[in-house]
């Protein structure tokens, strides 16, 4: 992979593909796949456990050119956490979203920063808001929090004002 | 090992915002670099969890305040993508007309801010100048200049107001004229030239690798426009060329100027296809459901990038979690890549090149 090469994308859209990569990653995983679906053409949908991730990961970008990282997000379920990663093939316009669970009592996960530098800046990210420890991240630091923050704001249990929101004057009259 | 580490922000004049660039520098040379975020973190994930889905069409409009319609169009399509609510064809059209004066009036502001960077100030006059025009327009159509609050989960606002498609026509023969003009100020200046021409050099497969998208991946060669390659509303009907470098350097200061100038042109060419292929009249937006459950996403063309927008319904009125994703988040982690090897004095170049948003950056 040198760094000048530029690749050969035409940037329009391939109709059908959808299938053709659902019917690959199920043919290479079988079983490993807990869930999996079309949710409109161009995308594909598939749910792993974390210890398929890197595995699955590295088959998406090195056989089947999903070169491009967009996101990862991370969500709490409250008996789970998941992290999902939205990942794009610029050659055909199919994106894949690969939704991995992890247990809520040992929120770890393997980094895929080694395949994707772009996963670098969103595990950090996760990281901070969510508390979800990426292994083999090179520099798993706080990124939009301050260093010495506490908590990771965007779990379900740490509260907020939720009741101030929705005072409506004529409550704050004295009325219902 | 030699050089020392220095501060350019949060208070500098090439920031545009609150952040930090901290470059390492041996003598006048960067060796490295390492951006400091977060200044302007407000939490949006979080506040959108307590309020209901139209709600939060109003805070996705602050994420950037240059160019706010995207942003919370691009909420707006997430959100209609999990209730599965379907927008009718004429308000897919005003959203097109919408999103590209917006585009407009975004990189006019980015002009506005690269060439004072430069020492170029007649470029921020001319370039405001200009923008009012677009601001203008955004104004009739949705009665607010900045934050409009227009998107509507299921469509717009509001209908076309009465003789809108005349009054783009006129505004936008002017600008396109004044285009011309700013052909002379920049790619006939030399001194312009020589400030951006080879500077912060980024390969095609490092922008593809750490996430680069939009004007500043396909600066570097890549024939990537969401708009063409994952079509959403009516883009798929409009017939335009997507900009992408075709010159000898690809990825440097230069080429990303000229793609996010030339995007100029195709936007104001898109929003006058669009007026003439649109349906003369008909309902603009569709009722959507109050609570919902599932989960969606979009991605559409920002003036910066690939925004994002993951949305997850519990059955709830409210959101249960919103992702947003934000290019220039993503932009700034290769930013140390373009500026090793690369002088002190062209940090500025660079970096007012890539076009930096604190808001949506910091979320």
């Amino acid at each position: 992979m040198s760094a000048g090469s530029v690749p050969s994308v035409n940037g329009r859209p391939v109709k059908g593909v959808e299938t053709e990569v659902l019917a690959q990653v199920k043919a290479r995983f079988g079983s490993k796949i807990l869930e999996s679906g079309i949710p409109r053409p161009q995308n594909v949908k598939v749910v792993i456990d974390r210890s398929e991730l890197v595995e699955v990961c590295t088959y998406l970008k090195e056989a089947l050119a999903f070169e491009h990282l967009s996101c990862i997000s991370a969500v709490d379920w409250k008996d789970r956490f998941e992290t999902v990663y939205h990942i794009m093939n610029y050659y055909n316009g199919c994106t894949i979203q690969v939704s991995a669970r992890i247990p809520y009592d040992d929120p770890r996960i393997a980094s895929v920063c080694s395949l994707w530098n772009a996963a670098n800046y969103h595990e950090r990210e996760a990281w901070d808001l969510m508390g979800i420890t990426y292994e083999g991240h090179p520099n798993l630091e706080r990124i939009l929090l301050p260093q010495d923050f506490k908590f990771h704001p965007l779990r379900k249990d740490f509260a907020q004002e939720v009741d101030r929101q929705y005072i409506s004057r004529r409550k704050l009259k004295g009325g219902k | 090992m030699p050089g020392f580490w220095i501060n350019m922000g949060p208070q500098h004049p090439m920031t545009h915002g609150l952040w930090n660039m901290k470059v390492k520098i041996d003598g006048e040379t960067i060796i490295d670099a390492r951006p400091e975020l977060g200044y302007l973190h407000r939490g949006y994930e979080k506040i959108m969890e307590v309020r209901e889905f139209q709600k939060n069409v109003v805070l996705t409009d602050r994420l950037c305040y240059v160019s706010s319609l995207t942003w919370s169009h691009a909420y707006c399509l997430a959100t209609e993508k999990m209730m599965g609510v379907e927008v009718p064809e004429r308000g897919q059209w005003i959203r097109v007309v919408a999103l590209e004066l917006q585009r407009v009036a975004s990189h006019l502001m980015w002009l506005a801010a690269f060439a004072p960077d430069l020492g170029l100030l007649t470029g921020l006059l001319w370039s405001l100048r200009e923008r009012e025009l677009f601001l203008d327009l955004i104004q009739i159509l949705s009665g607010a200049r900045m934050n409009q609050n227009f998107p509507r989960i299921g469509g717009v606002r509001n209908d076309l107001p009465d003789n809108f498609a005349a009054m783009c026509r006129r505004s936008i023969a002017h600008f396109l004229e004044k285009l011309d003009e700013y052909e002379v100020l920049y790619h006939e200046s030399k001194v312009f030239h020589m400030r951006t021409q080879g500077v912060g050099r980024l390969g095609a497969q490092d922008a593809i690798n750490w996430g680069v998208t939009g004007p500043n991946l396909r600066a570097s060669g890549v024939n990537v426009d969401l708009r063409r390659l994952d079509p959403y509303d009516k883009y798929d009907e409009v017939d335009f060329e997507p900009q992408v470098w075709k010159g000898p350097d690809p990825g440097d200061s230069y080429a990303r100027f000229i793609c996010r100038y030339n995007e100029m042109r195709v936007s104001c060419d898109i929003i006058l296809q669009a007026l003439d292929k649109m349906p003369a009249s008909g309902p603009y937006r569709s009722k959507p459901p109050r609570r919902a459950e599932g989960e969606g996403y979009a991605r559409t063309e920002d003036s910066r990038g690939e925004a994002l927008f993951y949305v997850l319904g519990d059955g709830d009125d409210r959101p249960y979690r919103v992702k947003i994703r934000s290019p220039i988040f993503c932009s700034m982690a290769a930013t140390p890549l373009m500026l090793r090897g690369n002088k002190l004095a062209d940090v500025v170049s660079i970096l007012g090149s890539i076009d930096v948003c604190v808001g949506e950056m910091d979320k």
